[in-house]
């Protein structure tokens, strides 16, 4: 794709999605969980796809804050905005702190090790919280009502969720072209190799996590709201959920490329919401055999087949 | 002048010192008190039978594993504590037996991160590779003969090229000095002649001190000015390649007679 191509294809999704909202009102909802989804996709795939490690754990970072912006808002005694605010960036920020810390951990595992150790976490941290009461234990916890009618918090989450996911297209475009990203692919690609060129390996994997997890905590924070409702295992810290999700829709879209998460996660996303509305009772059989027909004939996602198809196209 | 007194003058100004070193995995003693001096600028060989520990000998010298006893020093610090990374940092790079590039990055690429370790500091990670280092990327992939190839990817080169592609990627990052595992091995006979006369060059032009494992004789008796050989995990023999060529204990190891 030539560079204005691509620029006008950017921009007129990014008007697509701004937009949206405004004609399709009954949707907000939906699009709002959309924006998530994508956030989901693109950040596993910093360490997923373009390092090349496979973490089942990220939704840690997920739980972590929205936890912790749970908490804000309960206990700060902000107003909502402010409360909102003020929690997603201890969110986002405590979130960070948990990745410097499990990744100085887990990090130094290699392959399968490190994806191992990651689930474990993920299990561990539901656990932990249902049986935390400061954070309502197995309860779970509610934030704060929304202030203002319905129809205002639908837009106002559906919006902040949109930035959100804009904000994370912008960041990692702009790490991926920089001498990080090129970092993370060498490490994907023979990190023996890399460290024995000079570079610090663990270093830069510990911060491709901290970029996602500082994402994906602003993300928690605000879909604790968004949902209305926080539970430990279901919520928080859905591994068997979200956590899966996250890395399907990275591999279906192609991972290691920007494109590729956000096409998997629209996919993704729409297949499942049209499995549960038209196969109500068989929806999980069939996003299991989804996840089937993805692995055996999209190994390498949508995009690593189409560039595979017409190899003219991505010059 | 003799094997021991080139070795003894040169040792002044030794920009690699190995001394006693011991390496063992399990029972088996890869390497045993292995001596050897390699001065700055100098283009030196290491030979040896299959499983004589020259492999061994140079991952412990680039911090691959620690060694059981001995030291090793490069431009006079010792490293024989040091990781692979830093060691690397100080300019001892090394070069691998079955090539290792980035094989889903472009050749171009596989240059730009391969810049010297000292210029990938924090700050610099955001920033996008400067004019500069693709200047100079563009610069060694036609010193190696790649330029053609400058936008595939690492992995559809062919073997030779790939062999290149490595040697790129060393040069990139400015060593001070460059451990080659078998640098012609697989190459295409024809290109070998090609390669050596780089590896000269790069001696000569950057002054990046050489120390070459190689199994062909002929190569490597053209190439290096001095050569030690391993046999059974110790140093069996030093000196100029003529010396190393007559040496009857060397040609014994080689044909098993020992």
């Amino acid at each position: 794709m030539s560079r204005i191509a691509c620029g006008a294809a950017w921009g007129g999704a990014s008007l697509a999605a701004a937009v949206a909202p405004l004609l399709l009102p009954t949707w907000q909802t939906q699009l709002a969980f959309l924006w998530v989804m994508i956030v989901f996709a693109l950040t596993w795939d910093v360490l997923g796809g373009q390092a090349g490690y496979n973490s089942f754990g990220n939704v840690v970072f997920f739980g972590v804050g929205m936890y912790a912006c749970a908490v804000v808002q309960r206990d700060s005694g902000l107003g909502y905005f402010q409360g909102l605010f003020a929690g997603t960036a201890c969110g986002a920020a405590l979130a960070v702190v948990a990745a410097a810390i499990l990744g100085a951990g887990l990090l130094g595992l290699r392959g399968h090790y490190f994806a191992i150790g990651t689930l474990g976490v993920g299990i561990a941290a539901g656990e932990l919280a249902a049986g935390w009461d400061f954070i309502g234990a197995g309860g779970g916890m509610v934030p704060p009502p929304f202030p203002g009618g319905l129809g205002g918090r639908e837009r106002f989450f559906c919006y902040l969720c949109l930035s959100i996911a804009a904000l994370t297209v912008a960041l990692l475009r702009w790490l991926y072209a920089g001498r990080f990203g090129l970092a993370l692919n060498a490490i994907r690609d023979d990190e023996d190799k890399a460290e024995a060129m000079g570079l610090y390996t663990t270093r830069y994997k510990i911060t491709a996590w901290c970029v996602a997890a500082f994402l994906l905590g602003l993300t928690g924070g605000v879909f604790g709201n968004l949902a209305g409702f926080i539970d430990p295992r279901e919520v928080a810290f859905a591994g068997s959920t979200f956590g899966v999700w996250m890395v399907l829709m990275a591999i279906l879209g192609g991972k290691g490329t920007l494109l590729g998460p956000i096409i998997g996660a629209v996919i993704f996303h729409v297949t499942k919401e049209l499995f549960w509305t038209y196969l109500l009772g068989w929806q999980r059989v069939a996003l299991g055999l989804l996840v089937v027909l993805i692995v055996v004939f999209f190994p390498t996602g949508i995009l690593g087949w189409a560039r595979a198809r017409w190899p003219e196209r991505f010059a | 002048m003799g094997a021991r007194q080139v070795a003894g003058a040169l040792r002044v100004n030794a920009i690699l010192e190995v001394r006693g070193v011991r390496k063992s995995f399990g029972g088996v003693a890869a390497n045993r008190d292995i001596d050897l001096t390699i001065p700055r600028g100098g283009i030196y060989g290491l030979i040896g039978p299959n499983g004589s520990g020259k492999t061994t000998l140079f991952n412990s010298i680039v911090g691959h594993h620690p060694i059981d006893a001995g030291s090793i020093r490069f431009a006079g610090r010792e490293i024989s504590s040091l990781r692979v990374p830093q060691i690397a940092r100080l300019g001892l790079l090394r070069t691998f037996q079955q090539t290792r590039t980035y094989v889903r990055m472009t050749c171009l690429q596989n240059l730009l991160i391969s810049i010297p370790p000292a210029e990938l500091g924090w700050k610099s990670w955001f920033r996008e590779s400067p004019a500069a280092d693709r200047l100079k990327a563009a610069e060694i992939l036609d010193f190696v003969g790649l330029s053609p190839a400058r936008d595939a990817r690492a992995g559809e080169l062919s073997f030779g090229q790939q062999k290149l592609l490595e040697l790129a990627m060393a040069l990139m990052s400015e060593p001070a000095m460059l451990l080659l595992d078998e640098p012609t091995a697989g190459v295409n006979p024809t290109l070998i002649n090609e390669l050596l006369e780089r590896l000269r060059r790069i001696n000569a032009e950057r002054g990046i001190t050489l120390f070459v494992i190689e199994h062909n004789m002929p190569v490597i008796m053209g190439l290096a000015e001095y050569i030690y050989c391993l046999a059974h995990g110790e140093l069996l023999a030093q000196g100029r390649p003529e010396e190393i060529q007559t040496d009857p204990r060397v040609l014994d190891a080689y044909l098993g007679a020992r």
